[in-house]
């Protein structure tokens, strides 16, 4: 028995599935172009010395690009609920950690690809980091997504598949607005809110980035003057979304399944 | 594998808006290895929810599932179950044979894929997209997507409801090919004549009990009864009861009513005994009020 076939097909139909595939590698893509490549000689973004426009669009991008691919695990799910294709592999030997490890695998991979292309577009603009920054920020990044893939699997077993696109696109919308992926997010009680949301953390995720250091360390951004946003209150608040999404997931699909 | 399949007092209940249905109440099945057997009954029988009781899609709120001496979950798990259930699509961006080798990579020993693809008559439509395949089509595939892992147990939830009746005959001769290999074989089914032509055995359900279980032919003289209805003034229900092939007699003033099992042997020795008798009405017994006939007694007791 193996399952890296089933998983070889898993990624297959991803794949081939071109309008969603396309759409949440190529919808990230082109709001960066739109966003950044206007301002490629801008370096002095929102006023800030030295903080370069296609690289902060490209931080933001990534948040919210990674966000939609990991999140669209939860549609595949929904949509294999709605034909009544997960009763017939609950009858087949694959358990539901390998199917729903797929689900995110396929997510993770995804997510990946989004990355790779926004950074192939931002080093194309001219951004240039650190090699540590760039894996350290791509390593908090993929960390930061595991609350959302745990929601992913939630939102899979809650909805059918008419509601999951509108859902999902409306909930990714509005984290990544809450996040401060569009603007940062400064001072009063609504940036202290929005510091509990596990979006605001992925988009910090990024921002490591800007900062070129290692997270934690208090280091000064490189140019852009600003701490290192990362720090323990992002571990809490990203272990507090992945429990509380994982007991939802595990909820949604105990229920899914009894009533089924 | 000496055992079959124990279905143990296997019962469950849902909740709906208008109360709690109890859809299954209390099952007892016993079913031998390489046994073909039909679950027969009308909708709403409780056939399905067995069904999903024996693969382990639902749980039971009492009872117990033995499949070849294996819990549900363990027979599942050893690829030794193959099921077509009723709802179901196949997904979607993957060829027929794609989606077929998709599945086999999940079993322990599966059967080639070339190999079921003959067996289900489905070459033809190998590379063609799961999305692209007629009712009957769908229904093949499904079958070999049920019988890929070679399995000892096949379940069927109504494979043929949607199909014309050519389709109907080429599934089945497809599923005896394989039924002929000592493979166990349950299906549901509210088709008699289906029931007639492809189990051994039939277990009859209705309102989530089993009220009739045995050989085919037997199964067919309990439901299969029909009712001769006439006017004849002055006869008593003890006489007319007494005709070859009636097995019950009403009398309602001038009204008689005869439940046969023989309808024409009856009809003929009613009319050579009372020439007086006129207005001959003979109804078959629809497979549905067989049903609610044989289980009207239950409800009084549980209602």
């Amino acid at each position: 028995m193996s399952t890296t076939s089933y998983l070889k097909y898993e990624t297959l139909r991803t794949v081939r599935n071109k309008q969603s595939f396309g759409f949440s590698l190529v919808f990230p893509i082109v709001m960066y172009l739109l966003l950044a490549a206007p301002n490629r000689n801008d370096h002095s973004f929102g006023d800030v010395p030295g903080l370069f426009a296609p690289q902060y669009y490209m931080i933001s991008l990534l948040g919210f690009g990674s966000m939609i691919a990991v999140l669209s695990c939860g549609a595949r799910i929904a949509a294999e609920r709605t034909i009544g294709w997960n009763r017939q592999l609950r009858i087949t030997p694959l358990s539901v950690r390998d199917y729903l490890a797929a689900k995110v695998g396929v997510g993770y991979l995804l997510a990946l690809i989004a990355m790779a292309l926004l950074y192939i577009a931002g080093a194309a603009l001219g951004v240039r980091l650190s090699a540590s920054a760039w894996v350290i920020m791509s390593l908090l990044v993929l960390l930061a997504l595991v609350p959302f893939a745990a929601l992913g699997i939630a939102l899979g077993h809650l909805l059918n598949a008419d509601a999951a696109g509108p859902a999902m696109g409306g909930g990714v919308s509005l984290l990544a607005f809450l996040g401060g992926t569009w603007f940062p997010i400064t001072g009063g009680w609504f940036a202290d809110l929005c510091k509990l949301l596990p979006s605001w953390w992925l988009v910090q995720a990024g921002h490591v980035g800007l900062s070129g250091g290692p997270p934690g360390n208090g280091g000064v951004a490189a140019g852009g003057g600003s701490h290192n946003p990362w720090g323990v209150e992002g571990w809490i608040v990203l272990a507090f979304w992945t429990i509380t999404f994982s007991a939802l997931a595990m909820w949604a699909f105990r229920r899914d399944t009894a009533r089924a | 594998m000496s055992d079959g399949i124990v279905l143990t007092g296997l019962t469950k209940s849902f909740n709906s808006p208008a109360g709690p249905v109890r859809a299954v109440r209390g099952i007892d099945v016993a079913i031998a290895p390489g046994e073909t057997v039909a679950l027969l009954g009308p909708n709403g029988a409780g056939k399905s929810t067995t069904i999903d009781m024996l693969l382990g899609l639902t749980k039971p709120d009492a009872g117990s599932v033995s499949i070849f001496s294996l819990d549900c979950r363990s027979a599942v798990a050893a690829g030794k179950v193959g099921a077509m259930l009723q709802v179901g699509g196949l997904v979607q961006y993957l060829s027929v044979r794609e989606l077929l080798e998709m599945m086999a990579g999940l079993y322990p020993k599966p059967l080639p894929v070339e190999e079921i693809i003959g067996l289900c008559g489905i070459g033809d439509i190998a590379d063609r997209a799961t999305t692209k395949l007629s009712g009957g089509q769908t229904q093949r595939v499904r079958a070999a997507v049920a019988l890929i892992s070679n399995p000892d147990l096949l379940i069927l939830d109504e494979p043929t409801v949607a199909l014309d009746v050519e389709s109907r005959r080429e599934f089945w001769a497809t599923i005896r090919g394989f039924a002929a290999r000592g493979m166990t074989v349950i299906f549901a089914t509210h088709y008699l004549e289906e029931a007639d032509a492809y189990a051994d055995r039939v277990v009859l359900m209705a309102r989530g009990r089993v009220v009739a279980d045995g050989p085919t032919t037997e199964i067919k003289a309990t439901v299969g009864q029909r009712t001769i209805r006439a006017t004849l003034p002055g006869s008593a229900a003890a006489d007319l009861k007494q005709l070859p092939g009636v097995i019950a007699a009403d009398v309602l003033g001038e009204a008689i009513v005869l439940t046969c099992t023989d309808s024409d042997a009856a009809l003929r020795a009613l009319i050579a005994a009372y020439p007086a008798a006129r207005d001959f009405e003979v109804v078959g017994a629809g497979i549905e009020e067989a049903f609610l006939a044989l289980t009207s007694d239950l409800e009084e007791d549980e209602s």
